[in-house]
């Protein structure tokens, strides 16, 4: 099999038998790199020569015999995290320029476990968006295409870079973030798979806020089980994020096996809302019944307040994205266009570094936080958003983990759904609930629409319990034997 | 609820973003189609329900009120647009 179409189980173990090198690994990848980034604009900075160089210091460290998890293993950083003294951009011009003194914990903790970066991922521009079309970088193209039809589709967002750069082969991993599903949606539209853990698991320590209280980061891949790897060097306990657990790391790998028998899966009613198409009514059927046919026990069960997220979510994610985004002033980092005053280049400098949906999130997020408006929106929606996590705190009483679709529709096309940002918001229906509740949730691809494009199933489980959502993942993916390819990949 | 042109205003001054005029008319329109939206959480019972602040199921953690980190004002000041010496430099603020 070709060096770029490898899972990362077994890349790594064809390393630790020496049957290949991690330099070849990743000269495969960057040589896959330069042949399609041009197209698909999956990476917003690409770095080969480090790679080499980190993947020489592997090939060591493998003949040593001290090899970690991750070592050799290629993968792309969303351009959220920061990397010590790599370009680092949050797909805004507002940080162009901008190179981290310092390395976040997740990638500190992916290269002590030996992985190799290949570059900084394309996004959503500071992780606004569910299309990758704010990207200040232009931009990603999805390699998946409609049967018969050439024309360019989102690889949705704000991970779109990621998963469009594992779906076309051009890494082995990622890295995402997900604030409201962007790393669930966008593997959902490129046919990967990803998990956001639990509030709290892995370090928000140097990646660039959005709304912290929802901001996350998680693994993506091919496979449920290399998701499990990534998530386990990604997690773990950080003095330096003062809402990170002191929880133990599980061997998520180990729930990839345990099967779902016996387990209770919960079928939320809610989750089943007007103008839902038909394909994906029919694939969560499909999936309802592979679950079943293993031996789970199949619950009806309510989250009432589900059809209040979105509009939750979009007052409390733009409240902390104002408060947060506030830093970007011109004074300390990025870019500075010069003033009258000190006011004055305050609003020139924002004015030109931030593009248009990250002006609107901020104005809003201003406005429900303004006195008099505060208690109408921004402490309704708090307490709307504990309303929500009651949802799920009662319904995981009754059962293991939750089935939904993992978003209301497959890929759609350049342009499209651009006309008003509510109808680019609807994508995350199905997933913002376990954003604003906390709860782990991941997407697996689960089969094609008529037109050849991938869907995804949502497995949703109660605070730090990966492992549930780990193990009906993989039960899921097996019944699913999803092996399609996407038209554009590396060979 | 809807927003006047001047609260459109208002609102940019309070973000510190500079808006020209021909943006006004598209963001207040933008802006207003949100409001609406998020006007339906006005249907929702909210009796004797606390707010939700944090995704953390956690009490805040403190730690030690010691020194940790420092001495690298190097690193601080290495992407800053203008510098003064050890200082961040900006546009006159007192005549």
């Amino acid at each position: 099999m070709s060096l770029t179409h490898l899972s990362i189980k077994d890349a790594a173990a064809a390393l630790a038998a020496r049957k290949i090198s991690a330099v070849e690994l990743t000269q495969a990848h960057n040589n896959a790199i330069a042949a399609l980034n041009p197209r698909l604009n999956a990476y917003i900075t690409t770095t080969p020569e480090p790679a080499l160089a980190q993947a020489q210091a592997a090939d060591a460290r493998i003949a040593q015999g001290n090899a970690g998890p991750l070592t050799g293993i290629p993968l792309a950083i969303k351009d959220l995290f920061c990397t010590a003294g790599v370009r680092t951009t949050a797909a805004s011009k507002m940080l162009d320029p901008f190179i981290p003194p310092y390395e976040s914990t997740v990638t500190a903790q992916l290269l002590a476990a030996g992985a190799v970066f290949l570059g900084k991922a394309n996004l959503d521009e500071f992780a606004m968006g569910s299309s990758n079309m704010s990207s200040a970088y232009g931009p990603v193209e999805n390699p998946w295409k409609r049967a018969g039809s050439d024309a360019k589709l989102v690889p949705g967002g704000s991970s779109g870079g990621s998963a469009a750069a594992l779906a076309a082969r051009l890494c082995l991993g990622a890295t995402g973030t997900d604030t409201g599903g962007s790393i669930r949606q966008p593997a959902a539209f490129t046919g990967t798979t990803g998990i956001k853990p639990t509030y709290g698991r892995c370090s928000r320590y140097g990646v660039v806020a959005f709304a912290s209280s929802l901001d996350q980061a998680g693994p993506m891949a091919r496979s449920v089980e290399d998701c499990a790897i990534l998530l386990g060097a990604m997690a773990g306990f950080d003095a330096k994020d003062s809402t990170s657990a002191q929880r133990p790391v599980p061997d998520f790998q180990a729930s990839l096996a345990r099967g779902v028998r016996g387990l209770r899966i919960g079928i939320p009613a809610e989750y089943s809302v007007a103008g839902m198409s038909d394909e994906i009514s029919r694939l969560w059927q499909k999936g309802i019944g592979w679950l079943r046919e293993q031996g789970a026990e199949i619950i009806d069960v309510s989250l009432p307040h589900t059809h209040y997220g979105l509009p939750a979510y979009y007052i409390v994610a733009s409240a902390e994205a104002s408060s947060n985004l506030a830093r970007y002033d011109g004074v300390r980092f990025g870019a500075r266009v010069g003033g009258e005053d000190l006011i004055d280049m305050y609003e020139r400098t924002r004015a030109a570094g931030f593009g248009a949906e990250v002006k609107r999130r901020i104005m809003i997020g201003t406005y429900v936080l303004s006195a008099g408006y505060y208690d109408a929106y921004y402490l309704r929606a708090q307490k709307v958003r504990n309303l929500i996590l009651r949802d799920f705190t009662q319904v995981f009483d009754k059962v293991d983990a939750l089935l939904t679709p993992s978003a209301p529709t497959a890929a759609f096309g350049f342009g499209e759904q651009m006309n008003d940002p509510i109808t680019m918001y609807l994508n995350d229906v199905f997933t913002v609930p376990a954003s604003l509740a906390g709860v782990p949730a991941m997407s697996v691809p689960a089969g094609l629409n008529a037109q050849g494009l991938p869907l995804g199933l949502q497995i949703i489980a109660k605070h730090f319990d990966e492992e549930m959502v780990f193990t009906v993942a993989a039960a899921l993916e097996r019944a699913a034997a999803f092996s399609h390819l996407p038209t554009v990949r590396a060979a | 609820m809807s927003l006047e042109p001047a609260t459109v205003r208002r609102i940019a001054k309070l973000a510190r973003i500079r808006v020209e005029d021909d943006e006004i008319a598209p963001l207040q329109t933008q802006l207003n189609a949100m409001l609406d939206y998020v006007a339906q959480l006005g249907g929702v019972d909210i009796t004797g329900v606390e707010p939700l602040s944090g995704g953390a199921q956690m009490a805040m953690r403190l730690r030690e009120d010691t020194m940790c980190d420092g001495a690298i004002a190097e690193q601080i000041l290495a992407n800053a647009p203008d510098r003064a010496g050890e200082f961040f430099a900006v546009p006159k603020v007192i005549e």
